[in-house]
């Protein structure tokens, strides 16, 4: 029996600011995002949790532009950016998977991983890995596009997977 | 996915029914591609390794999902080593990588270096509480017996402010053995035991 679930899905018919998932049900192990959006502007995927917008996320990431390879991090912020390796394209999608593990424990702080990539000649490739410094299960995300909007036909798509 | 309803949609000598749905009335479709083996979930007590054993052969890759953090003294990083069908001989792997650190971004390869496919990176003693790392390995076609096995992983443990402060890791590992992959024996490289809530979960992609 398959256990990669369809939760939730999102096409945007209209420019929005931010993407919201919210009720997210607690029975899965871990959560997985797949998104392509589209950014009005030079922008980012910034990712934060039960409405939380206090400087309690982090992020180390990877990326390669074409010719070179380098590594850098936030700290304290108000967000976890998951691109990695350019800001968002404005004329096409800009495909992202984030993994979100054991993401209803309230036990640990809660870890993601992330990979993404674009493909022009501003774009690149690029992983993160992000924390958020709280032990609440996650019942909501949030992606917003740091200052810019997502274009019509961003896709957003949530999806659990529960282990045995 | 068989659709077996269209029959009914109507022809020549039936009477048509009309849906609002492609799906005519049948279920929605939800592959059965990705399925849970087993999982293991690590007690108060800790561990030293888990094991799985027995892995059915009729999936055609594995994906093995890991929250981990192990005792290992005075860091605050430590990583696994996946021993396939327990296999410890060092010889038999080899591995590339790409990681950062949130600074550098370093190319490296490694040979024969572990007993074990190593996998980073995970939390280590030092690392601020309630912090685990996280690792997404895939075992490409592990149950054949005419090539040597591939491990593809993308792992990372972020500290926030604590020093070291974190590291992003993308790897690959080679076994170099034929067989097919029957069972995966999985230990901290460094420390001695994996903590508590520290969690292995192994599924089948068909």
């Amino acid at each position: 029996m398959s256990t990669y679930t369809p939760i939730a899905s999102q096409t945007l018919g209209s420019a929005a600011a931010s993407v919201t998932f919210s009720s997210i049900p607690q029975g899965y192990t871990d959560l997985i995002i797949v998104c392509d959006a589209i950014a009005s502007a030079a922008a980012n995927y910034e990712l934060t949790f039960n409405s939380d917008t206090g400087a309690n996320y982090s992020r180390t990431g990877l990326q390669g532009n074409g010719s070179t390879a380098s590594s850098l991090r936030t700290t304290n912020a108000n967000f976890i950016r998951c691109d990695q390796g350019g800001n968002l394209e404005t004329t096409f999608g800009n495909p992202l998977l984030v993994s979100i593990m054991n993401y209803s424990n309230t036990t640990t702080y809660k870890t993601i991983l992330s990979r993404s990539g674009g493909g022009s000649s501003a774009g690149g490739t690029g992983a993160v890995v992000g924390l958020w410094r709280n032990t609440t299960a996650i019942t909501s995300l949030n992606f917003a596009c740091s200052g810019a909007t997502f274009s019509s036909g961003s896709t957003f798509s949530l999806y659990g997977i529960t282990a045995a | 996915m068989a659709v077996y309803k269209l029959s009914t949609a109507g022809g020549a000598g039936t009477a048509r029914t009309n849906y609002n749905s492609f799906l005519a009335g049948n279920p929605t479709f939800v592959a059965t591609s990705y399925e849970s083996i087993a999982t293991a979930t690590v007690g108060p007590g800790g561990a030293s390794s888990v094991t799985f054993s027995s892995i059915p052969s009729t999936y055609k890759h594995l994906q093995l999902r890991v929250i981990g953090r192990t005792d290992r003294a005075s860091s605050a990083f430590d990583a696994f080593l996946i021993k396939v069908n327990n296999d410890a001989t060092s010889a038999n792997y080899t591995y590339h990588y790409l990681n950062g650190d949130g600074a550098t971004a370093i190319a490296g390869q490694e040979n024969g270096s572990y007993g074990g496919a190593v996998v980073y990176r995970i939390g280590g003693a030092t690392s601020p509480a309630s912090v685990f790392g996280t690792a997404i390995t895939d075992i490409l076609d592990y149950a054949s017996t005419n090539k040597y096995k591939t491990l593809r992983s993308l792992g990372g443990v972020d500290n926030n402010s604590s020093s070291p402060t974190g590291e992003i890791y993308f790897g690959s590992n080679l076994w170099l053995n034929t067989s097919a992959i029957t069972s995966l024996v999985i230990v901290p490289r460094t420390g001695t035991n994996f903590v508590q809530y520290s969690q292995f979960a192994l599924y089948g992609i068909l």
